[in-house]
């Protein structure tokens, strides 16, 4: 692991226009002030086919100043790193303030928090990717990619790789100043084969998630890409050739490699407290998890259990401090199937008598004010619980369900619908083959409660997401989701090739 | 800090390769966001981000090596411009490349960039105010989203291009709920500047369709006779748009895909003679007359960047008629050169439609849809989305609105439902709600005889 911050970005005079920002502030009275100065590099390479499609790298850096003033919010950014720059931003963020004071009846308030001063934390990566040669990553692709492409009935490859390393630097007035440094990749391959004579094709992804790590992750034995790149082409095949499902009612047996995206929107996005409080009901959203249910809920069956965290080695919303100064936790989010908690940043915390954020606030740049997103949100295993072999073995009529693909929620988190990679009849207690045209549907609180039996450890993995938005302008943000294998009875099953039809 | 059109000579006469492009965007970006009748964040946001795109040849070809970055200063641009002459130097040469478009020059290439402060909020603020204070009074919440965004980008080339497009845009969209929030509505309102919006009108909009809500109705899942408002029909035809590459068409695997064969440019989509297309000069939706592309992919390529765009029809007389192309794609399926333009326009047969009070007299039984929310690819083959209605899903009988009903989550493609419009109203400029980045849209009122609302959803 890398002992020290990318010295160029520690060459940036942070605690000048830190300095030069909150010194603005605090002079004009604000009650509290931050100072974000953040670098982002992103690099992306994709492939067609075995050609170099296209590649651009880019670094991102901007100031933000965000102040609390007679009560009101107030934000700006500018991407000047200047002490003039940075002064002149923390002025625009008090006229902000000061210009939607009349639409406040209320004061912002933020829980407190302990001050953590002049601290480091640096994300667990071994290969910066950014160190790797362009030449080395392109050789890669087209390695592998020309591995996929010699499969039978593989008409088309598509690789993709992109690293990101971010940097952060924050400073506020109570005397808070946090250094760090994360680093994520992801690749991914899709393998498309398509039928001329039936007018139709089908693609089949890898499952390698994206995660907080650097090069190994491709080089090393963290994922097993050589035995995932080997099978695609025979799976897209066997999916070209396999049945559609009749649609009907089937009990399910879920991989985390689909569940993972399950648990995002319907346990992940239901419990962050500024949607169940409206700040999003115009656009990303509300809750069904309202504050009055909090501790009563009945979430799911018993064997649901899930936890909150922003400690996860590997996991993408993994961090030392948050965006707001307040140091990284691990809480449950559900105990025993009941609502046990959510996820908080230090206004709603105050707003709703918590003691504490939990730290959850984070802004995807220092361009745009930092926001509740979420924390690695994860359903925990059964210690001694039963292997993905055994789940199955456990049904009679069912599906098991590999991949994400698509997904598709309501507004308040009730209501759902995902597809995935790759779903393989069970009949009586064995696998019997492909199916095609799979979605899955059903009501939060109806699908957790009809988890039945939950996996052990050695099913348990974590994947994630990079590009979960949210907000107004739009933030992005990465998050990690761990699960193990998880049976579920009776939920819906459509045809989706029904579905379009008339 | 220099001016922007200096530091883009400077980054050309740094430039040691065969060709250079650079493009800068500033953006100046003020938001205000409430929730509740209560502010809830805000923003003013300043950027300059320049993109350098070194051109090397070489026996073995053309390759290309493209850097963004922000907060560029004299000192640091000859780190950036080197930085992507390495990355050209590096990598394989590039599928797409062809001749770079030479010495065109905009008229305000030299004027000064537009200022924006916050006094671009000051009409919004006060009758923001005022809707809040009577939402407190009157017993309704309001949320909602203002922005005001100026954007320039400068388009300047080794070969003579010095392009400038300036785009100022305003939004203002607004959730309104009854206190126990089981009425919920929507609408947004789009301009050149926040200032010119008429909050009021929007607000009275939205409490007017909070009437209609009084009464609420529940609904089963099943396929319903429906009107889906402008928006809802912008939303669809954007998800429509970004499917309509020509070389992936072409490979073989998406919806205008003809197996064997190529696109399936030349068939009917529609049995209504209506026509989707774009046009940068079209009035009130002004965008971009020229290319702008900061990475080569598969509806974009570098060298592309400069080419002038012109009134393209995407489907005329319900007919497909053409696909998003660079030159590369264009030279692979043998069709015009017909690239992305930053607004799309639906209509019906010209002088035939009806205004939307008519299409809701003339309706028997059916949904009016106000917007869709969380659309997503179901399946590529079809181009079948699903997602939700929200804020505004109304029964008419006998031509009148005679309630609110639950939301339902929907199932269905926009190139299908083109297949089934039974009838087309009249086209305005509206909003999409879910794609965001994209304002340049005017969608008619569609009516759909048999809208597959898939399942009930309980969200409000």
């Amino acid at each position: 692991m890398p002992s020290e911050i990318d010295p160029m970005f520690l060459a940036l005079p942070l605690r000048e226009l830190a300095d030069a920002a909150l010194g603005r502030a605090c002079a004009a009275g604000a009650a509290h002030a931050d100072f974000r100065c953040e670098w982002i590099k992103d690099a992306q390479l994709s492939l067609r086919d075995c050609a170099l499609d296209g590649a651009h790298s880019s670094i991102a850096s901007a100031l933000g100043v965000r102040v609390v003033l007679d009560g009101a919010w107030g934000f700006a950014s500018c991407t000047e790193l200047t002490t003039d720059g940075a002064a002149q931003t923390a002025a625009r963020a008090m006229e902000m303030a000061k210009i939607t004071r009349p639409l406040c009846s209320e004061r912002v308030e933020l829980a407190a928090e302990p001050v953590h001063s002049n601290v480091t934390w640096i994300s667990s990566y071994e290969m910066n990717p950014f160190d790797v040669p362009d030449s080395d990553k392109l050789a890669l692709l087209d390695d592998w990619s020309r591995g996929i492409m010699a499969g039978k009935g593989v008409n088309h490859v598509y690789a993709k790789l992109q690293a990101v390393q971010e940097n952060k630097f924050y400073a506020d007035l109570a005397g808070t100043v946090t250094t760090q440094e994360r680093v994520r990749i992801h690749p991914q391959f899709i393998a498309i084969s398509i039928d001329a004579a039936n007018g139709s094709f089908e693609t089949m992804r890898t499952l390698a998630p994206p995660v907080s790590q650097g090069w190994e992750y491709l080089t090393r034995a963290e994922w097993d890409w050589d035995a995932e790149l080997a099978c695609l082409p025979e799976l897209l095949a066997e999916k070209m050739r396999a049945p559609s499902v009749e649609a009907g009612t089937y009990d399910l047996v879920i991989d985390p490699s689909n569940l993972w995206l399950t648990i995002h929107e319907s346990i992940g996005h239901a419990t962050e407290l500024d949607r169940v409080l409206g700040y999003e009901a115009a656009y990303a959203g509300t809750s069904f998890a309202t504050f009055d249910k909090f501790g009563i809920l009945k979430y799911g069956s018993p064997v649901v259990n899930v936890t909150a965290d922003r400690i996860a080695e590997h996991g993408l919303a993994t961090i030392g401090y948050d965006d707001e100064g307040v140091a990284a936790q691990c809480w449950d989010i559900i105990r025993d199937g009941v609502l046990f908690g959510y996820q908080l940043d230090r206004r709603t915390a105050r707003l709703r008598g918590f003691a504490r954020s939990n730290g959850c606030a984070s802004g995807d740049s220092a361009s745009c004010m930092a926001i509740q997103r979420m924390a690695n949100i994860s359903l925990k295993p059964a210690i001694g619980g039963p292997s993905t072999e055994n789940l199955i073995a456990a049904t009679k009529r069912g599906i098991y369900v590999v991949g994400d693909k698509s997904w598709s929620i309501d507004m308040q988190r009730y209501n759902f619908q995902f597809t995935g990679q790759r779903f393989y009849k069970i009949e009586n207690g064995r696998l019997a083959g492909q199916l095609r045209d799979v979605a899955y549907q059903s009501t939060t609180t109806d699908f957790w409660g009809s988890a039945e039996a939950v996996g052990g450890p050695a099913t348990y993995v974590l994947y994630g997401a990079d590009r979960c938005g949210k907000s107004q302008p739009l933030q992005l943000a990465a998050v990690s989701h761990g699960s193990p294998s998880v049976l579920f009875r009776n939920i819906r099953v459509l045809n989706m090739s029904q579905e379009a039809e008339r | 800090m220099i001016a922007t059109q200096e530091l883009i000579e400077k980054a050309l006469q740094l430039s040691r390769a065969d060709a250079c492009i650079v493009i800068a965007d500033e953006t100046n970006c003020l938001n205000i966001r409430w929730a509740n009748n209560e502010l809830t964040s805000n923003g003013f946001s300043r950027s300059r981000q320049l993109t350098i795109i070194s051109i090397l040849n070489s026996a073995e070809g053309t390759s290309t090596g493209v850097v963004l970055a922000s907060g560029v200063t004299c000192e640091s641009l000859e780190t950036l411009v080197r930085k992507a002459e390495g990355i050209a130097r590096a990598t394989v040469p590039a599928k797409d490349a062809q001749p770079l478009l030479t010495g065109r020059t905009s008229p305000n290439w030299d004027e000064p960039s537009p200022e924006t402060s916050v006094e671009v909020l000051s009409r919004f603020v006060p009758a923001m105010g005022g809707a809040l204070s009577r939402a407190r009074c009157e017993g309704r919440l309001l949320f909602g989203y203002a922005e005001h965004a100026s954007r320039s980008t400068y388009l300047a080339s080794s070969t003579g291009l010095r392009l400038r497009h300036d785009q100022p845009a305003g939004r203002v969209e607004m959730n309104a709920k009854s206190c126990d929030h089981y009425a919920s509505v929507w609408g947004g309102t789009v301009g050149t500047t926040v200032a010119d919006i008429d909050v009021e009108e929007l607000e009275l909009y939205l409490t007017r369709r909070l009437g209609w809500a009084r009464r609420r109705l529940k609904l089963p899942a099943g396929r319903y006779e429906t009107l889906l408002l402008p928006s809802p029909v912008a939303d669809l035809m954007l998800w429509l748009y970004s499917s309509a590459g020509a070389r992936n068409a072409h490979d073989g695997g998406t919806v205008f895909s003809k197996y064997g064969d190529g696109t399936r440019i030349g068939e009917r989509i529609s049995p209504v003679s209506m026509s989707l297309r774009s046009d940068p000069a079209t009035p009130g939706l002004q965008c971009n007359p020229f290319v702008v592309a900061y990475a080569s992919g598969d509806t974009s390529s570098i060298f592309d960047n400069g080419l002038p765009l012109l009134s393209t029809n995407w489907i005329s007389d319900g007919t497909l008629s053409a696909l998003v192309q660079t030159r590369l794609s264009a030279s692979l399926t043998g069709l015009p050169v017909t690239p992305r333009i930053d607004n799309l326009i639906l209509e019906g047969p010209l002088g035939m439609g009806h205004a939307l009070d008519e299409m809701i007299a003339n309706t028997a039984r059916g949904l009016l849809v106000s917007s869709l929310w969380y659309i997503r690819e179901a399946d590529p083959r079809t181009l079948l989305l699903t997602g939700l209605t929200r804020d505004g899903v109304f029964l008419i009988e006998r031509g009148e609105i005679v309630g609110a009903v639950n939301n339902f989550r929907f199932n269905e493609s926009p190139v299908d439902l083109l297949g089934r419009i039974s009838e087309v109203g009249i086209t305005e400029r509206t909003l999409p709600r879910e794609e965001v980045k994209f304002m340049g849209t005017a969608m008619p009122p569609l009516r759909i005889s048999d809208f597959n609302m898939s399942s009930v959803s309980e969200a409000l």
